[in-house]
């Protein structure tokens, strides 16, 4: 059995019912110590914590959470507002779920704090429309914390006013590229704005706007409490502090949440960490972080498990979702199921993307159908090139990078099907 | 034009007036509020909406068409979603769809002619690590199998 940390974990042992309430939180993790402390520094000193932090976002692209925050301008004729992510949309990806409905103070203190060091009083969760109850949830537990003055008018005594409304999604993959979700939250179709300007110039309203994920936030008061080096020592790898949630689904024998320190395993010892491939079987491939990265061969997984070390090998962490598959499932079914959606999900502003997604799940059907043709692989491959980097928003190279990964990596199964060896 | 939408769904949209700086944003939650009475957006209640918020009945439309949640079209009264994304996929899904859909004669995207069942393909519902899942109008159903879901779907009225 591998150690799953080294230090205890900042989440996990707390994802049961009785961790929800004000009263847990305020007796057994120390709940709104950290924003009564951030209450009396300077907004600088709180976003440079967040800098030594090396927290960086943990809703996809990695961006470092300070230098986000120190992109809000000091002065604003708008109002500024602070939008937490919580569309959790990227196949895979369930982490956000359990932070919300068993530590919601955690993300409300968070958020407090995020909106004091920028300035803004008003803060919007945007939570994907299906998860009803965690909206229902966070709604109960935003109401404690008005009742008893973590959130409104003068918080804590501080002088400072912050409202937080939760705002519910209705089912569009898209709405979790921020942009998209600031047009969502404003009442719009979701579709992805043009950048620059980017939010935090112009974001929720038009006004200056920071977005962070669920998790992100929920590292906040951590920092605060015990320090941007505490959080950064947590790291095993440079530039990446804290621990993280990974999310293990598919072919292992115990999926779940599995909390690490950042950068502490490999791929493959956090398959063992999750009990092994299912039934003892033999490992065929990973997809590292959601459906929109790239995916790794059984012979790629002794790498490092966080942003830097998988980049360097043609993927990316994204959410943190590792998807496992074992040995005797299809991957063309697997790779024709993940472009069927991003078909379905692509907004259709931009051509390349809408035109191409549909293509990709053409031929990939007619090649599970025993249709595909020998020129195939390099068209699909030819199509991957004419969408990846010529869209607004990421969604293309999502679609894009996960089919050439397939294609590139596992050309004889393709191979059988064009070949007419196998059907679908 | 008569009112359709109940009181309460006015009193709910006027509490949340002064939580957004704009009307517009009031469009989504507008139109889960009005979901939950109506089950379904029918044009007089999307005219409704835009009425109630300022807007042209279109633009109602063009952004509740936008949203997958939104049912544009009546659904039974038990509205399952069974989510057929990877995670789920890898757990035996496209079985679960094939056993459901054998089981109430009809295909994806169907009503039974009772009226009672639609069933749908979903994109994923966030609960990978338990999957395969589904939802039921607006609860989730984790660890899924045959046998769980036929107990389920045979105890509703
Ligand atoms: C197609 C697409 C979908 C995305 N979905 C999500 C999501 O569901 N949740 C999330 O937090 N970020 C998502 N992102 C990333 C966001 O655009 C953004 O980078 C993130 O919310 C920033 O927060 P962070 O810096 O705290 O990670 C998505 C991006 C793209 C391109």
């Amino acid at each position: 059995m591998i150690m799953a940390q080294q230090h205890e974990p900042m989440y996990i042992q707390y994802f049961n019912d009785e961790c929800r309430p004000l009263s847990f939180y305020l007796e057994k993790m120390n709940g709104y110590a950290a924003s009564k402390k951030a209450f009396g520094m300077s907004q600088d000193d709180i976003i440079n914590e967040v800098k030594k932090s090396n927290l960086r976002g943990r809703g996809g692209a990695g961006f470092p959470t300070g230098m986000k925050w120190g992109f809000i301008p000091k002065q604003s004729a708008k109002p500024k507002y602070l939008v937490c992510n919580a569309d959790e949309s990227e196949p895979g990806t369930f982490k956000d779920r359990d932070l919300m409905r068993y530590t919601p103070h955690l993300l409300i203190e968070g958020m407090l704090i995020a909106a004091f060091a920028v300035g803004a009083h008003h803060g919007y969760i945007y939570i994907r429309g299906e998860y009803t109850r965690e909206a229902k949830l966070l709604q109960i537990a935003i109401d404690e914390a008005y009742a008893k003055g973590y959130l409104g008018k003068n918080v804590q005594g501080s002088g400072f006013d912050f409202d937080l409304t939760v705002h519910r999604g209705a089912g569009a993959y898209i709405c979790g590229e921020e942009t998209g979700l600031l047009n969502s939250l404003e009442g719009k179709r979701g579709e992805p704005r043009v950048k620059p300007p980017f939010p935090a110039q112009a974001g929720a309203f038009g006004g200056p706007t920071v977005v962070n994920n669920v998790e992100t936030l929920t590292a906040v008061p951590y920092i605060i409490n015990k320090g941007g080096e505490w959080f950064s020592a947590l790291g095993k790898v440079e530039k990446s502090g804290g621990t993280r949630i990974i999310c293990v689904s598919g072919h292992v024998n115990k999926p779940g949440l599995y909390e690490i320190n950042a950068g502490s395993m490999t791929v493959r010892q956090i398959i063992d960490l999750a009990g092994g491939v299912l039934g003892g079987k033999k490992l065929k491939a990973v997809i590292p972080g959601g459906s929109s990265a790239p995916v790794l061969t059984a012979d790629e997984i002794d790498v490092i498990y966080d942003i830097e070390p998988l980049m360097k090998v043609g993927t990316m962490m994204g959410s943190a979702a590792m998807m496992v598959v074992s040995e005797d499932y299809c991957m063309v079914k697997l790779i024709q199921r993940i472009t069927k959606f991003y078909a379905h999900e692509s907004c259709g502003q931009c051509t390349p993307c809408r035109e191409g997604c549909k293509w990709m799940e053409d031929v990939l059907e007619r090649i599970l159908h025993g249709k595909g043709r020998e020129q195939d692989l390099n068209l699909l491959l030819d199509i991957t090139d004419n969408i990846a980097g010529k869209t607004l928003c990421a969604l293309g190279d999502a679609a894009a990078g996960p089919v050439a990964s397939f294609v590139k990596k596992f050309k004889p199964e393709f191979e059988a099907y064009i070949r007419g060896e196998k059907h679908g | 034009m008569a009112k359709i939408l109940s009181q309460k769904f006015y009193d709910e949209m006027n509490k949340l007036v002064p939580r957004y700086p704009t009307r517009v944003a009031l469009l989504l939650p507008a139109l889960h509020q009005a979901q939950e009475e109506a089950g379904w957006l029918p044009s007089e209640v999307m005219e409704e909406i835009g009425e109630y918020i300022g807007i042209h009945p279109a633009q109602v439309r063009e952004v509740a068409s936008f949203y997958t949640m939104y049912n544009l079209n009546p659904v039974g009264k038990y509205h399952i979603k069974v989510c057929t994304n990877v995670a789920c996929c890898l757990r035996g899904a496209d079985e679960i769809v094939e056993h459901i859909e054998k089981k109430f004669g009809i295909a994806c995207g169907g009503t039974t002619p009772d009226k009672k069942f639609t069933l749908m393909e979903e994109e994923c519902l966030g609960a990978c690590g338990t999957a395969p899942a589904m939802m039921l109008n607006d609860d989730y159903y984790e660890n899924l199998d045959i046998k769980t879901i036929d107990q389920l779907l045979d105890g509703l009225k």
